[in-house]
């Protein structure tokens, strides 16, 4: 019933959504939110946006604003669907004081938008997911990979199966297999993996899984048949509970399955049951209940009956604490740019983007936050659009996720750095682009 | 050769796990001659409503009670607003009420239950059997050896409903031509009333084993899409057909994926199913057990 009553007052908060963004006070700082809450991938869409209106709501009720100046968001449900996820970003940019920045939460969206967003003005978020090698801001100057992308995540899980095996240089004719979403997203780290394969000698094999995921006995029959050391899991929704449930299912140990940061909720463990026990993922955000800022937003905004995830024992898992820092993204973004463009000021889009690309949460500020550890430290610029690239290590013990890595591990920064500007310098051709000239931008 | 009966029988197991999903498909089809799209939508409900139960601390037993009530009311339900109000409309009509009826049974399920994806543990564990794997070096899992069995005994009892009792008859009848049948006596609310009940039940057994195999999650919806080549190939008013569709379709995906799929990228499977459909289509339109039908001009 509890599901009933909050989708109820949902409904009604949408029906009445026309109604009360005319009524927008000139002193909000509106939010698009382009979210989904039903369908295949609800359960990561339901945590993370949850998590994202849980923190503007916390920072509307404990400081009155950012710097006085309320936030307000509207969503728009994109069932994790490309066009609808246009439709919603057209629908919604132009609400209230104008779109603030967008965070689409889908590679497939954030393909459909780097266009859109350039011509509008308007700053793309994309934490942990989209096109990777728009981290050079020179020529992706409105679209933010921030704290990590595909290829760091490809990187460091690399660097930690080099550290489990002792060396870089242990990894020599070892095999992994790269189980993937046939979709771009899966894709992403290909090119990670065969770089990998000419400097270490790693063997790396690609298969493909076909949307969405919940048929994958042949695909575990060949890892059975490839005997591999490590296999990557690159999934998302359905696709991770079935390929740890097969991988028991063909006798292929948990232990050795690495999952990207999108194969790591509780929402993939919990229901693949025993089978998940022991199996670990990169993440760029750690989880828990008892974080301090997770313990705030409880005292703050559930605390007021406030909240605004459904389930209450969701409150700190991996999807929702992952909502809170895009939450922190997006309310540290306006606060730079209110230092420059004056504070208690609604900000445009485009100073926005200012305060992005000067954004600096240093571990004292995410101290300050209360945030320290539970993300990792990054440092913005014009030409960094990704700030990090650090991940940690979790492994699912049964209960809950135990972080096995407790320092933040880095990329190939080097390397990755190199293959961004390549592919960016080569988009730029492609599409005409002349790049910023990051040393006359202050 | 081990890895290619390795294949072969794990495309065979997982076939029957589509046949489940497909004995619902054909026994609305015998009932009203329509393809029932909403059945991968009331396979979603039935494990979610049961998972839902059980959350709530019913027992095994009574949280089986209580969804097969469910299924049941809603079967009955579905039947008096929606069918009664369609009897002797176009077939396309019926197929778009149930169309409409999948989206309203994938909303109110999740409405009711939230969107959340859960575990379900049917005390049979999915792993293989370890004399197999040490004798013959073939994986073959426990857990799918029991759906097949289960698949068996729904399979058995359906032929017998069908061929055996008078409302199995009625069923046929009412498939054959509505008003005929009803100008002879046979009760077309009630036959549709019961097929759509039993309909439900197969849909709850089919929710539980790809539940209990997948988690209960939304995807479950998409069995439905698993099912239609298999109906297409056995033909959809066949219960044998079901089963012999499914059992084709899971080896031969499984084999293509494994085989040729690593010569053109691999993620074939999801679309071979439905060339091996479309080729059967064209050569033979009425499936391997369907009905020829000869209509006078």
């Amino acid at each position: 019933m509890m599901h009933r009553t909050k989708l109820m007052a949902w409904l009604a908060a949408a029906t009445l959504g026309a109604a009360s963004t005319a009524a927008f006070a000139q002193a909000e700082q509106f939010v698009p939110l382009l979210s989904y809450r039903v369908g295949a991938y609800a359960a990561g869409g339901s945590g993370i946006f949850g998590g994202y209106i849980d923190y503007m709501n916390y920072i509307n009720m404990k400081e009155g604003g950012v710097n006085g100046v309320k936030l307000s968001w509207e969503e728009c449900e994109t069932e994790y669907n490309n066009s609808r996820g246009v439709e919603c970003y057209e629908r919604l940019k132009k609400r209230g004081s104008g779109a603030t920045l967008v965070q689409p939460l889908s590679t497939g969206i954030t393909y459909s938008l780097i266009d859109r967003v350039a011509t509008d003005k308007i700053p793309m978020v994309t934490l942990g997911y989209g096109r990777t090698d728009a981290a050079d801001g020179r020529v992706f100057p409105w679209v933010f990979p921030m704290i990590t992308t595909y290829w760091s995540q490809a990187s460091a899980m690399i660097k930690y199966i080099a550290r489990k095996e002792g060396g870089e240089d242990k990894l020599k004719g070892k095999k992994i297999v790269h189980l993937y979403h046939d979709s771009a997203y899966g894709k992403e780290p290909i090119a990670v993996f065969q770089e990998y394969q000419k400097r270490l000698g790693v063997e790396v094999t690609s298969i493909a899984v076909p949307h969405p995921g919940n048929e994958q006995q042949s695909q575990w029959l060949q890892i059975r048949q490839i005997r591999p050391d490590y296999v990557i899991l690159w999934g998302w929704g359905v696709m991770n509970t079935v390929a740890l449930k097969t991988a028991q299912r063909n006798g292929y140990p948990s232990g050795k399955i690495l999952g990207v940061w999108w194969a790591g909720s509780e929402e993939d463990v919990i229901p693949a049951g025993d089978a998940s026990k022991g199996y670990t993922t990169a993440v760029f955000n750690v989880a828990g209940a008892n974080l301090p800022l997770v313990q705030d937003v409880k005292r703050v905004v559930y605390a007021k009956g406030k909240g605004n995830m459904e389930d209450a024992t969701r409150v700190g898992s991996v999807y929702h604490v992952r909502g809170l820092v895009h939450g922190i993204i997006t309310v540290e973004a306006i606060r730079k740019a209110q230092e420059r463009f004056g504070k208690g000021k609604v900000m445009t889009a485009e100073q926005v983007r200012w305060g992005l690309e000067n954004l600096n949460l240093d571990e004292a500020r995410l101290k300050q936050l209360n945030a320290a550890g539970m993300m990792p430290p990054l440092k913005m610029s014009c030409a960094d659009h990704e700030g990090s690239g650090l991940v940690k290590f979790q492994t699912w013990d049964g209960n809950q996720w135990k972080v096995v890595t407790p320092d933040w591990i880095a990329p190939d920064k080097q390397m990755i750095r190199g293959m961004i500007e390549e592919s960016a310098a080569k988009y730029a051709k492609e599409k005409n682009i002349t790049p910023r000239d990051c040393s006359k931008e202050s | 050769m081990t890895f290619f009966f390795e294949v072969l029988i794990g495309g065979l197991l997982s076939g029957v796990m589509y046949s489940l999903v497909a004995l619902g498909f054909v026994l609305i089809y015998k009932a009203s001659g329509v393809f029932n799209f909403a059945q991968g939508a009331l396979v979603f409900m039935a494990a979610l409503t049961f998972v839902g139960l059980t959350e709530m601390g019913l027992g095994f037993a009574m949280a089986l009670a209580v969804t097969l009530v469910v299924m049941i009311a809603g079967a009955l339900l579905t039947e008096r607003l929606v069918l009664r109000k369609l009897v002797n409309q176009p077939q396309i009509t019926l197929f778009m009420a149930t169309i409409g009826l999948t989206f309203f049974i994938e909303g109110l399920t999740q409405l009711v239950w939230g969107s959340q994806p859960r575990g379900l543990d049917l005390g049979i564990p999915d792993q293989p059997i370890e004399w197999v794997l040490d004798r013959a070096g073939i994986v073959v899992s426990q857990f799918e050896l029991f759906a097949a069995g289960v698949a068996a005994v729904m399979v058995a009892a359906l032929a017998l409903f069908f061929q055996k009792t008078r409302i199995g008859r009625g069923l046929r009848a009412v498939a054959d031509d509505h008003q005929a049948a009803q100008s002879i006596g046979i009760p077309l609310h009630l036959i549709w009333a019961y097929v759509w009940a039993a309909a439900g039940f197969v849909a709850l057994v089919a929710g539980l084993l790809w539940g209990a195999r997948n988690g209960v999650q939304f995807a479950l919806t998409f069995t439905a899409l698993k099912a239609l080549p298999v109906l297409i190939l056995g033909g959809f008013e066949s219960v044998p057909g079901a089963i012999i569709g499914g059992l084709i379709i899971g080896a031969v995906e499984k084999l293509a994926e494994v085989y040729v799929g690593p010569m053109v990228g691999g993620g074939i499977e999801g679309w071979v199913a439905y060339v091996i459909a479309l080729l059967f289509l064209l050569v033979r339109p009425e499936g391997l057990f369907g009905e020829k039908h000869i209509d006078r001009v």
